[in-house]
């Protein structure tokens, strides 16, 4: 057990020296949470659209479902991907257990009502100041979205920066599916979560550094993104 | 079926001039909210050709009287009747420029471009279009920063882009400069002047007397009057608009 001075030298040693063992957990975290962000994108936009111009029955209650799945633990989606995907589970014979692939659906399960809830309430903002002019040009349904979709970029990018803060952040989940395993999914909060436990401070103190740095990266983006939309006058 | 049939049947439909809007015949037309009845059984007529002013105080109803007669929102009961057609169709063949232009978070030119390419216009027109609309200068700019001024000559551009027969305005120029206001009054009595059928709302009794052919005076949710633009203005029929224009009108 090193003191506090050391590990924090050591970390810092070992993120100057580029240290492969770190870099590859990185990378991973990065390819894990990044792949699960655009597939939550993917699912989650159209679903935010639908709700956000779509008039049917129900709807009420899909928001409140919407909402409270934005709320998921974490441990409670490991969980229920991990049943899934065990080997006596229905998903078992893809043997997808323990892999990034097992991770990357956890991770998109988790933001993906995320992406959903917050790009139904931007697009359904802008649908109501848009929507008696759209229907005055007749536009057709597809291209009410398309245009809404293509007006609230700038608000959609930082919706998906949040999904990926998210996700990168994220522990619960991706250490029950993946299980910290070394070269395989070991990936920055797995690591520091339980490397912590062993012992080995000066790689967790080097991984929780860059996930901080990630994280002020994520929201110097997303400060980025308002102010460039601000200068386009996209406000 | 060959490679030519198709456009050349498309062509060919498009070419054969659709029967006319005009005229307008509105019966019994009633719009309540609840317990509220903010129209009430309108009846009138409005001819093939000119520039119609809808008048009166605040809240009687003209700006609703403009979404019902371009089918943005259906009445609570009664009927217009826009030469006959199938009131599905009658809105596209109209444009709406709202008090409060909403442009789309994109430049200047590309919010002609929206509606060109979605109302399958030809994309050409958009600098000419611009041109008119003294906007060519801006092309480029973020439609949001525009001044109110340009930014309703550039609502107008859009409504013009669709080819509208009957162009409807709500209070276009009622935040506007002396300037801006004489733009926007040239451009649409350009537009009358080339066969468009204009319906517009105003306060403001010089732009009504140098714009109207026949002014229609709401009072209450009921029409006080439809008269031909002189006979208003030498001398009102009803008491309501002759209260109006001396500024005495009480709502
Ligand atoms: N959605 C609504 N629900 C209830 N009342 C409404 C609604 N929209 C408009 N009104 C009322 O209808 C009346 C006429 O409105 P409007 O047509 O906007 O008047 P204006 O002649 O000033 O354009 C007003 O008193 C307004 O408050
Ligand atoms: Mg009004």
């Amino acid at each position: 057990m090193q003191s506090i001075g050391e590990a924090f030298g050591l970390a810092l040693q070992l993120v100057a020296s580029g240290d492969g063992d770190l870099l590859e957990i990185v990378l991973l975290s990065l390819r894990v949470s990044l792949t699960a962000t655009a597939v939550a994108c993917l699912i989650g936009l159209p679903i935010g659209a639908l709700v956000a111009i779509g008039r049917f029955s129900g709807r009420g209650a899909v928001l409140i479902v919407m909402n409270a799945l934005m709320g998921l633990p974490p441990v409670v989606v490991g969980l229920v991907v991990y049943l899934h995907l065990s080997r006596s589970g229905p998903l078992g014979f893809l043997g997808l257990l323990y892999t990034p692939t097992a991770m990357i659906i956890a991770q998109t399960i988790l933001i993906a009502p995320i992406v959903a809830a917050l790009s139904r309430q931007v697009l359904e903002d802008l649908h109501a100041e848009y929507a008696e002019q759209f229907r005055s040009l007749c536009l057709t349904r597809l291209q009410t979205v398309q245009a809404l979709i293509w007006d609230a970029r700038y608000s959609l990018l930082t919706v998906g920066l949040a999904g990926f803060g998210r996700a990168v952040a994220e522990v619960g989940a991706v250490i029950i599916v993946g299980g910290n395993i070394d070269h395989l999914t070991r990936v920055m909060t797995t690591a520091i979560a339980l490397e912590t436990s062993k012992g080995d401070l000066a790689l967790a103190l080097a991984l929780g550094l860059i996930l901080l740095v990630i994280a002020l990266g994520v929201n110097a983006a997303v400060q980025s993104v308002r102010m460039t939309a601000a200068r386009h006058a996209h406000v | 079926m060959s490679d030519t049939a198709l456009p050349l049947a498309t062509k060919l439909k498009d070419a054969v001039p659709a029967a006319p809007l005009m005229p307008l015949s509105v019966r019994d037309l009633t719009l309540r909210f609840g317990e509220t009845t903010v129209l009430d059984g309108l009846n009138f007529d409005l001819g093939s050709a000119g520039c119609t002013m809808i008048m009166g105080p605040n809240g009687s109803g003209k700006s609703l009287l403009l979404k019902l007669l371009h089918g943005l929102m259906a009445p609570t009961s009664g009927h217009i009747d826009w030469g006959g057609q199938d009131p599905q169709a009658v809105t596209k063949r109209q444009a709406l420029v709202f008090q409060k232009p909403v442009l789309l978070r994109r430049s200047v030119a590309a919010n002609i471009d929206f509606v060109l390419k979605t109302r399958g216009k030809d994309r050409g027109r958009r600098d000419a279009l611009l041109d008119h609309v003294g906007l060519a200068h801006k092309a480029d700019q973020p439609a949001r920063l525009l001044s109110g001024g340009e930014a309703q000559r550039l609502a107008l551009a859009r409504a013009l882009a669709t080819d509208p027969e009957v162009l409807f305005l709500d209070e276009p120029t009622a935040s506007l400069d002396p300037a801006s206001v004489l733009a926007i009054e040239t451009i649409v009595r350009d537009a009358r002047n080339r066969g468009m059928r204009i319906c517009f709302v105003t306060h403001d009794m010089g732009q009504a007397r140098r714009m109207a052919d026949d002014v229609l005076f709401l009072h209450g949710g009921r029409i006080a009057e439809h008269t031909a633009a002189r006979d208003f203005f030498c001398e009102p029929q009803s008491a309501s608009a002759q209260n109006y224009m001396d500024g005495r009108l009480v709502v």
